[in-house]
């Protein structure tokens, strides 16, 4: 059932802004409340239409007043971050888990909240060579992290179960993300890709499974407005592999040995380059797939970007300055076709 | 002379044995390059125009791969790469140094997806990638085996990512299962290290069959298990030794001694080239089960001991009809 007052955590990023603005659209929703500790740019606010901003921290009691005085009966969480450079590492778990703490507390005090949907990572099954190469809902990381955003992650759904256990009257719909890609994504991904020459592992290559933001936008805002409950995966279609992806962006791979990853991953953060924590050069070593069958028979959706075109997309929107020029290569390749035509 | 560097990308002799198509599926499935289209080999036309279309393809090959226009499935298997460069070269070896002789590939199903099981030797896995080359080359349409192997291939780098682009996966059931159930062939050597690093005294006896996890994913996907036994690897290096504190040093299950390595180095890696034969058997249903046999032990460990015992007479047999080992 369609629900009447929503709020969206999150909302000074790309996700929780746009859904804001597009939940607010929808006529059976009367209110869209859309909370974040910070404004959003004026380009997200404007995005957001005609959904109310609230600014407030979710780590601040406050938001239960919010919550119960609004009469909210949908908290969409979308406020899960993985990209913050490293240095803001503390404030990043602070925001992620706390934050995430306080809201479910304030959702489990109000009577009138009936359903909960909350964006988390397929981070949350690892990244290792002992892995399925495909993950599906019910599968657990071999090895979990010890610190980092994926560990965040891990927690932050611990919580949200231990919710549902104590409120088995609200609907929750747990949707792991793939990695996002799209033209105005900034994240550790999208970063990486626009280095000129990009690090990659000797003797490695990853998988990568991607999502077009407008899939994101398109399966949150169903989960918000019709009833999903259950955890699913979200990714397109299609792999890529790391070095193909460089590739296609029209990058320089540049394979570093193993052993040099960690201080060279210190000097890119030093210089504000991009952020390479050890968490991310191990899904750089192996990646990571998803199974989304359940999401395409339950859930009843299936992604409209496979993962080629959605990088495809954010390379041409950034206009990316290939490094490799396709036509370039091209026009050799005619060269030695001709060539060797007159040699025959 | 620009000629002198092709080479054809199938012997004369077998060219027609299998369709074009096969070959331009694989290879242009990306087809989002301009030079994508019109690269089919054009049949009756004379050497030098074939020499010119392979040199012609190689070069849009080249293109592609600089570009990162080509596809990968979700397990990360290249075919191009792998029907481009990976089975030339073992092709080669194939024909040349094992000379291997396959027989049965009529049992293996054209279409469905199945198991084969094979017995596992020889220190280095030359059995698995040769039995690929059988499936590929010389199985009626030609199928492409999808290996499962075990986690140190995954975990070590350019093997890892090797392995994938060749179509392996990780020896474990959702893994096989899915692979199964989206109609692949599937090989396993389920001896593991406990086969392949066996000590050359030990040749042709066969190791324990693990728990039979590969019995129950072919259980549960109903799919044939297609037995399959190799004779020939045993002998390409005769592992005389086990240098025990190195391979734990090197964090590999095994650091083999032959009559030729490690003191000669390099050299020493050079497989003896033994006469080959790859024999596969009647394919075992297991579609006949019941749903809950796959969790059975005793209905498990049973199928998995006959395809076992399969195997090991195979074995024998073939050993009794091999007059000398390097010329069979």
């Amino acid at each position: 059932m369609v629900p009447n007052v929503v709020l969206v955590t999150g909302v000074s990023r790309f996700v929780g802004a746009h859904l804001a603005g597009r939940l607010a659209e929808h006529p059976g929703v009367d209110r869209v409340l859309g909370v974040d500790s910070e404004r959003p740019h004026r380009e997200l606010f404007r995005r957001m239409g005609a959904a109310e901003f609230v600014r407030a921290d979710i780590r601040n009691p406050l938001i239960t007043r919010i919550i119960s005085e609004a009469a909210v009966d949908t908290v969409v969480h979308a406020a899960g971050n993985s990209d913050e450079m490293p240095a803001a590492r503390a404030a990043m778990k602070e925001m992620n888990v706390l934050g995430t703490m306080r809201l479910l507390a304030a959702c489990q005090e109000s009577p009138h909240v009936r359903k909960l949907v909350v964006k988390s990572t397929s981070a949350v099954y690892g990244a290792s060579s002992r892995d399925p190469a495909v993950f599906d809902e019910e599968m657990a990381p071999k090895d979990l992290p010890s610190s980092g955003y994926v560990k965040d992650a891990v927690e932050v759904e611990g919580y949200v179960r231990g919710f549902g256990r104590r409120r088995p009257d609200v609907d929750i719909t747990l949707l792991r993300f793939t990695d996002l890609v799209g033209p105005r994504i900034d994240s550790m991904l999208t970063r990486y890709f626009s280095l000129p020459v990009v690090p990659t592992v000797v003797g490695r290559d990853a998988r990568l499974q991607l999502l077009h933001p407008e899939d994101a936008l398109a399966v949150l805002r169903r989960a918000t407005l019709e009833d999903h409950p259950g955890v699913f995966n979200v990714g397109a279609d299609g792999v890529l592999m790391l070095g193909q992806a460089i590739r296609r962006a029209g990058r320089i791979p540049v394979p570093i040995p193993g052993t040099a990853v960690s201080p060279l991953a210190g000097f890119f953060r030093g210089a504000n380059l991009a952020s390479l924590s050890a968490e991310w050069m191990r899904f750089l070593n192996f990646g990571r797939v998803v199974d989304t069958a359940k999401l395409r028979d339950r859930f009843g959706f299936a992604p409209r970007w496979t993962t080629r075109q959605a990088f495809d997309d954010f390379v041409h929107g950034r206009e990316l300055r290939p490094v490799i020029d396709p036509e370039m290569v091209e026009a050799a390749e005619r060269e030695i076709n001709r060539t060797i035509t007159r040699l025959r | 002379m620009a000629d002198a560097r092709v080479i054809p990308l199938r012997p004369e002799e077998d060219g027609d044995g299998r369709p074009d198509s096969e070959l331009g599926d694989g290879g242009h499935s990306s087809g989002d390059g301009p030079a994508g289209a019109g690269e089919e080999p054009d049949e009756g036309s004379g050497r030098g125009a074939d020499r010119h279309e392979a040199l012609v393809e190689a070069v849009a090959f080249v293109r592609g791969r600089l570009l990162g226009q080509y596809e990968v499935d979700e397990f990360g298997f290249d075919r191009e790469l792998t029907e481009r460069v990976f089975l030339p070269l073992l092709r080669t070896v194939y024909d040349n140094w094992f000379r291997v002789e396959a027989t049965g590939l009529h049992n293996v199903p054209s279409e469905s997806g199945a198991l084969v099981v094979a017995n596992h030797s020889g220190t280095l896995p030359w059995d698995a990638l040769m039995t690929t080359v059988a499936l590929h080359d010389h199985h009626p349409v030609g199928r492409q085996l999808r290996m499962l192997g075990a986690d140190v291939v995954f975990g070590t780098p350019v093997i890892g990512p090797l392995a994938r682009r060749s179509g392996q996966t990780l020896a474990c059931n959702p893994d096989a299962e899915r692979l199964l159930r989206g109609g692949e062939l599937v090989g396993v050597w389920p001896e593991g290290f406990k086969g392949i690093g066996k000590p050359f005294r030990d040749r042709y006896k066969l190791q324990r069959f693990g728990r039979g996890g590969f019995v129950s994913a072919a259980m549960r996907c109903g799919v044939p298990i297609v037995p399959c036994s190799i004779v020939g690897a045993e002998e390409i290096y005769p592992k005389i030794g086990d240098i025990r504190p190195l391979a734990r040093l090197l964090g590999l299950p095994y650091f083999p001694v032959t009559p030729f390595f490690p003191h000669l180095g390099p050299l020493g890696t050079v497989p003896l080239p033994s006469k080959w034969y790859i024999e596969f058997g009647e394919p075992i249903r297991t579609a006949d089960f019941e749903a809950e046999a796959a969790e059975d032990p005793m209905v498990v460990f049973n199928l998995s001991d006959q395809v076992r015992e399969t195997i090991q007479e195979t074995i024998y047999r073939l050993l009794a009809q091999r007059g000398s080992v390097f010329f069979g």
